[in-house]
């Protein structure tokens, strides 16, 4: 029995299907929270009767009833695109997670590189944009798909600059890496070290950057415009239904964990709680602070109006690049003087 | 320029070392499309996000009214001019019916006035908070949508205590207003024709609407990216407004001070003290903002009025089979959404000869190819939404 565990491949098998299944439930709780909590936003009571108590079904009913619905393809869609699109966006979601350090040892792969591999797997989503758009031969669509590339293009970069500001502060790329710099001591009270994330370390400026960066990363509100209901139909959405569609759902959903993990751990602690054993609580710990920065993104949802395109490439290119540049600077200024 | 979109889709057999060309596109939105607020068609040349020309396309809801009211008696009228524009039905009605009165001659007592005039100011105020919460929603904005509906709840329920509709509440009768459930038509219970309670919760209602509309101000308003997609966007200057016969809450928005219940006396507005909110640049936030201050005028001439209401008969003496005499009367009425005028052409019979209705939609939306011409695909529902038409209006 040992013997099978220890096989490299059986192993990375057993964990990436760990994460898919923990992902998968995670993120069907994000959707339950976001029809829960936008319904007390707005003074309704939100899903009510499926599972019998408070309606916690309700998202599996939503996804059972998609996956009934008839699977159609456009007659003019480029068919192998558009069917393959779905799932690189899935795809796209799904690879961040694989360094994403729940505790300790329990990461998929612990990559040296880590943040780099995320700031790169995280685009790809953007592509099943792209490809979705293109490929359903409907003007909406295509319309949709390029406002998700330039808006992928253009936060692309306050993104990768605003985490840069960690990485000179921890000296690592590595996630756990990361995790572990913040759970070493900045300064002593006494005998008693106080440990304190990356937020509270200078790196304000940095996680704002980073928050409103992944908010266009994810096409959420108030950077939805690739979907952009009230003008584009549903943007690269429109063409489709069924089993495809649930996957775009679903990948948005796993798209918010993921970013909101990513920034938990970057500038919130990740795993590391101080006082706490993070090879017990690590997982806990990280889903609770990611939870709390999916809060975040649904209460802007209901709350914000949309942008306007040019007003969205404004606000990357005047405001969030130097503004990150500015960052990077102050922190390697501070980190050298420190 | 090729206008088969799938020439414009793929480009894969184009060399690159041609100089690329991009072709401009016909982007069709509606007639069924989430925000044109039922089956108005735009048709828009598009150069990426750039509008270069738009042609509205109308005539979908037309349901022919004018030609149908020449076969309609009177009092069966009142009953179609409630759906021109669904959203304000009564005020419709009271156009229409004192035309009919002025060409018969007489007037309806004081008390139906009154409840005339309280029930179009509560149908003001249940348009504008339609638009007050839709608006937002097509700016990506959700929530506001929910808290102006809860209030406007309020409204219709007030409103159907009294007329026993919602929407349709086809409450007009020529020489006044349909006596109470119950009171029968010899009208021998008058006292009944509010229902009890009208009053205390009427103020209760309006209340709640003025709260919800400085919520509106906190939520819309003061929201950084509301105003950055509204300022300055859509801007109808003052002449152009008035070119293009644009009338109510949009013209004024655009700072031209004109209000029909100041210069009409279809009711006795002349009775109550409310100021005509007026914009100063035209644009989309000035009409949201006309809007919400038309909302709060509303609430004060309703109160008004239910502290003044006079008792007395709800219905002037009128024949039994209702005739109107020969003669033409064009009787126009501020209604939500700008001047609703009726123009009554009779011959003597008990339907009218031929019936003109000016409808407000159909005049703002006239404005629309110029006010589009060059924006941003986004603010095309901007612009529209913020014009605050019915198709129904429009279409008659």
């Amino acid at each position: 029995m040992s013997g099978l565990f220890d096989n490299f491949w059986v192993m990375l098998v057993v964990k990436l299907g760990a994460v898919v299944t923990v992902v998968m439930v995670l993120a069907l709780v994000i959707i339950y929270a976001e029809l829960k909590i936008s319904a007390h936003m707005q003074s309704r009571i939100g899903p009510y009767y499926a599972g019998g108590r408070w309606g916690w079904a309700q998202p599996l009913a939503d996804a059972f009833k998609f996956l009934q619905k008839e699977d159609l393809t456009p007659a003019d869609a480029d068919r192998p695109v558009f069917k393959a699109a779905p799932m690189v966006m899935l795809a796209g979601s799904f690879a961040v997670l694989v360094i994403l350090p729940f505790s300790p040892n329990l990461i998929a792969q612990d990559l040296d590189l880590g943040i780099f591999y995320v700031l790169a797997a995280s685009s790809v989503g953007t592509l099943g944009v792209l490809m979705a758009g293109w490929a359903s031969a409907n003007k909406y669509s295509l319309m949709g798909g390029l406002r998700a590339a330039a808006q992928l293009i253009a936060y692309e970069l306050p993104l990768v600059l605003a985490v840069v500001g960690v990485v000179i502060q921890a000296g690592t790329l590595s996630m756990v890496g990361i995790v572990e710099a913040q759970a070493q001591p900045v300064f002593h009270i006494g005998s008693v070290g106080i440990q304190l994330p990356y937020l509270f370390q200078g790196q304000v400026i940095g996680f704002l950057i980073f928050m409103v960066a992944a908010l266009a990363e994810l096409s959420r509100t108030p950077f939805d415009l690739p979907i952009a209901e009230s003008e584009l139909v549903m943007g690269y959405l429109t063409e489709y239904s069924g089993i495809r569609f649930t996957m775009f759902f679903l990948g948005e959903y796993v798209g918010i964990f993921a970013m909101s993990s990513i920034a938990a751990t970057l500038f919130l602690g990740g795993y590391h709680v101080p006082g706490l054993d993070a090879d017990v609580f690590g997982p806990v710990v990280l889903v609770a602070k990611a939870m709390l920065l999916v809060f975040l993104i649904i209460w802007f949802r209901w709350t914000f109006p949309r942008v306007r395109e040019d007003q969205l490439q404004g606000f990357a290119w005047r405001w969030l690049v130097p503004l990150s540049l500015a960052n990077i600077a102050v922190t390697a200024v501070l980190k050298v003087a420190l | 320029m090729t206008t088969d979109p799938r020439m414009l889709m793929h480009h894969s057999d184009v060399a690159v070392s041609v100089e690329l060309e991009t072709p401009d596109m016909t982007l069709n939105l509606g007639p069924q499309h989430p925000s044109t607020h039922g089956v108005l068609r735009l048709v828009a040349r598009v150069d990426g996000e750039r509008i270069e020309e738009v042609e509205p396309v109308v005539g979908y809801m037309h349901r022919g009214y004018e030609k149908l009211a020449e076969v309609r008696t009177y009092p069966q009228i009142t009953a179609l001019v409630n759906r021109i524009d669904w959203v304000s039905g009564f005020a419709n009605e009271v156009a229409f019916i004192v035309a009919a009165e002025r060409l018969m001659g007489i007037e309806a007592p004081e008390r139906a006035q009154f409840i005339r005039l309280i029930l179009t100011e509560m149908f003001r105020i249940s348009n504008h908070l339609v638009f007050m919460s839709s608006y937002p929603l097509e700016l990506g904005a959700a929530t506001p949508l929910m808290y102006a509906l809860r209030e406007r709840e309020r409204v219709l329920d007030l409103i159907e205590g009294v007329t026993g509709g919602r929407f349709h509440p086809n409450f007009n009768r020529i020489g006044g207003v349909k006596p109470a459930a119950g009171g029968g038509s010899n009208q021998k219970n008058v006292v009944q024709d509010l229902p009890a309670g009208f009053l205390s919760e009427t103020r209760d209602a309006m209340e709640k609407v003025l709260q919800v509309c400085d919520d509106m101000v906190d939520l819309v308003l003061g929201n950084e990216i509301f105003v950055v997609r509204t300022k300055g966007v859509g801007v109808i200057p003052p002449d152009r407004a008035l070119a293009h016969g644009v009338s109510g809450p949009n013209l004024r928005a655009s700072g031209v001070d004109f209000d029909l219940r100041k210069v009409d006396d279809y009711l006795p507005y002349d009775r109550f003290e409310f100021d005509v909110p007026l914009g100063e640049n035209g644009d989309c936030f000035d009409r949201y903002l006309v809007r919400l201050e038309e909302v709060r005028q509303a609430t004060g001439i309703v109160l008004q009025a239910i502290d003044s209401i006079p008792s007395g008969s709800l219905r002037a003496k009128v024949p039994r089979v209702i005739k109107v005499p020969k003669g033409e009367c064009y009787v126009r009425a501020e209604n939500p959404k700008g001047e609703m005028g009726y123009h009554i052409v009779s011959e003597g019979g008990r339907g009218p000869y031929r019936l003109k209705i000016r409808s407000a939609s159909f005049s703002n939306l006239s404005v629309l190819p110029w006010l589009l011409e060059g924006v941003l695909v986004p603010d095309i529902i901007a612009i529209l939404g913020s014009l605050d038409f019915v198709l129904g209006d429009v279409d008659r």
